[in-house]
């Protein structure tokens, strides 16, 4: 890969940084008149998600990460991976558990997914920001009950546990905000 | 492609009115206007510093420089009327590109024989309210500023403790430098952004290995650069020095500069022999300060990008 210096920094590029790929999201150039120059850059770690800033000298340079996102469709999961395919070339793709992380709470079959390589290999996944999936576990709905606000645990058919309203039964299809966790309504009949 | 200015109508304007302003100012004050040349023969030392070089030309003998500040010029019309003297005019620093900064900019810089560096934190005060209203002023010595702030006297702590000081509230990485490099990072990275908030802030006596052009003199038990900074909303205004005249103190420096160039790798820079006769011949014991009109009119404005005040920023020309 090439290398950049820091007056090349832009917003999106993924370089690699102490071993790991990050992406720049913000570069401040720094400069007292009579003294040396910085570079304030602001970056997220695309392996840990961390975010923080790093000063660099001015004209530092680090080298590209080969990082690409990518659309995919969530085919299917096995005792050790996820696989994912590239709907226009069909090409597949096994995501482990690190590059997974929290999102295989979100992952339902057929729905497109983020998928950033690193090297040619998931690195991370994002799920949609909204999904639509069945309740397999809670107490039972309390009929009727829509007005006073109260909310129970309900599991769902991936397994994630989600607050739901009182008047919702196992079996639904309730869409959730995958980014907080949260519930937001029954899913839409289709 | 942008063709349209980078700056509205109404940051044009101001700019218009701010330059009005300045001429008054100094015009109410027998400041008297000059005008030197911007494309000089002698570039600067200083490492900190990258001019601009032209070298393709039918008039050249040989390259020729984009001045990074009027500062020789001026002392040498200085050296030889001895009248107190202000220009506004385009400065460029090769590599200088980000939210406060732009290769080619504008500065004031105006000088006062028999002035020390505190009559002229007076007057650089009584400009900038002239320009952005009425503040209260603050006054820190560069010692007092760190050791109130940080806890640290920047004059005697080892590199070591000022290294230490510096991870504990930023990231420099595997970053390795001198005393200076730990010194800029707090000040630019911890100290700048608070300094001259609702106030108009001065820093003065720095230590001597950030002196620039500004008198050495003992000061308690150290030494201090009689040099002096404005900041306002955290942003550096202006840069101010009670001036160097003595030519052989300047011509060390000029070295020194050369050898840290060498350290660094970069390529040693003749010496302005011009100034250093000026020098020679006598400049009279005097005060002169620089300070950036585009950052005056993104405080005025309100601005937090320069290319907001700019008809044409670097990217649009």
């Amino acid at each position: 890969m090439a290398n950049y210096s820091t007056s090349e920094f832009r917003s999106g590029m993924k370089v690699m940084l102490d071993g790991d790929p990050c992406s720049i999201l913000d570069n401040e150039f720094v400069k007292p008149g009579k003294g040396q120059a910085f570079n304030r850059v602001k970056l997220r770690n695309l392996r840990t998600g961390r975010q923080w800033e790093r000063t660099f000298k001015s004209g530092e340079t680090l080298e590209g990460a080969d990082v690409m996102d990518r659309v995919m469709e969530y085919l299917y999961a096995d005792s050790e991976f996820w696989y994912f395919m590239e709907s226009d070339t069909f090409e597949q793709y096994q995501a482990d558990a690190a590059a997974i992380g929290d999102s295989h709470l979100w992952l339902k079959e057929n729905e497109t997914c983020d998928v950033t390589l690193y090297n040619g290999a998931p690195l991370s996944v994002a799920p949609p920001n909204f999904v639509e999936l069945e309740i397999v576990e809670t107490d039972p709905g309390l009929k009727g009950d829509t007005a006073t606000g109260g909310t129970k645990p309900a599991r769902l058919s991936t397994g994630a546990v989600v607050k739901v309203p009182l008047f919702i039964s196992t079996g639904e299809v309730v869409r959730v905000d995958t980014r907080t966790g949260e519930y937001q309504s029954r899913a839409s009949k289709s | 492609m942008h063709w349209q200015p980078a700056a509205n109508l109404g940051a044009i304007r101001q700019r218009a009115a701010l330059l009005a302003t300045l001429r008054r100012f100094f015009a109410a004050r027998d400041v008297l206007e000059v005008e030197t040349p911007l494309l000089c023969s002698q570039g600067i030392t200083d490492p900190q510093i990258e001019p601009f070089v032209l070298s393709q030309g039918a008039a050249l003998t040989a390259p020729r420089f984009l001045q990074t500040s009027p500062e020789y010029a001026m002392k040498r019309v200085l050296a030889a009327f001895g009248e107190p003297i202000f220009q506004i005019a385009r400065a460029f620093r090769n590599g200088e590109l980000g939210a406060r900064h732009n290769p080619e900019f504008s500065l004031l810089e105006w000088y006062r024989p028999g002035f020390d560096h505190h009559q002229l934190m007076d007057e650089v005060a009584d400009l900038v309210q002239e320009c952005l209203g009425a503040r209260p002023l603050e006054k820190f010595s560069y010692r007092q500023l760190f050791l109130e702030r940080l806890a640290i006297d920047p004059f005697t702590a080892s590199i070591a403790e000022l290294e230490t000081l510096a991870r504990r509230h930023l990231d420099p990485g595997d970053l390795t430098g001198d005393r200076d490099l730990w010194l800029d990072l707090l000040m630019s990275h911890v100290l700048e952004p608070a300094l001259g908030d609702g106030c108009y802030c001065f820093i003065y006596d720095y230590p001597t290995s950030q002196a620039a052009l500004a008198r050495i003199v003992a000061a308690a038990d150290v030494r201090v650069g009689q040099r002096f900074e404005l900041y306002v909303d955290g942003v550096e205004l202006a840069n101010g020095y009670c001036e160097l005249t003595d030519a052989a103190e300047q011509r060390r420096r000029f070295e020194r500069d050369n050898a840290v160039r060498r350290e660094r790798g970069l390529s040693e820079r003749a010496v302005d022999e011009y100034l250093l006769a000026a020098l020679e011949h006598g400049l009279p014991e005097c005060s002169g300060v620089a300070l950036g009109i585009d950052r005056l009119l993104m405080l005025a404005t309100g601005a937090s990008r320069i290319q907001d005040v700019l008809a044409f920023d670097w990217q649009r020309c």
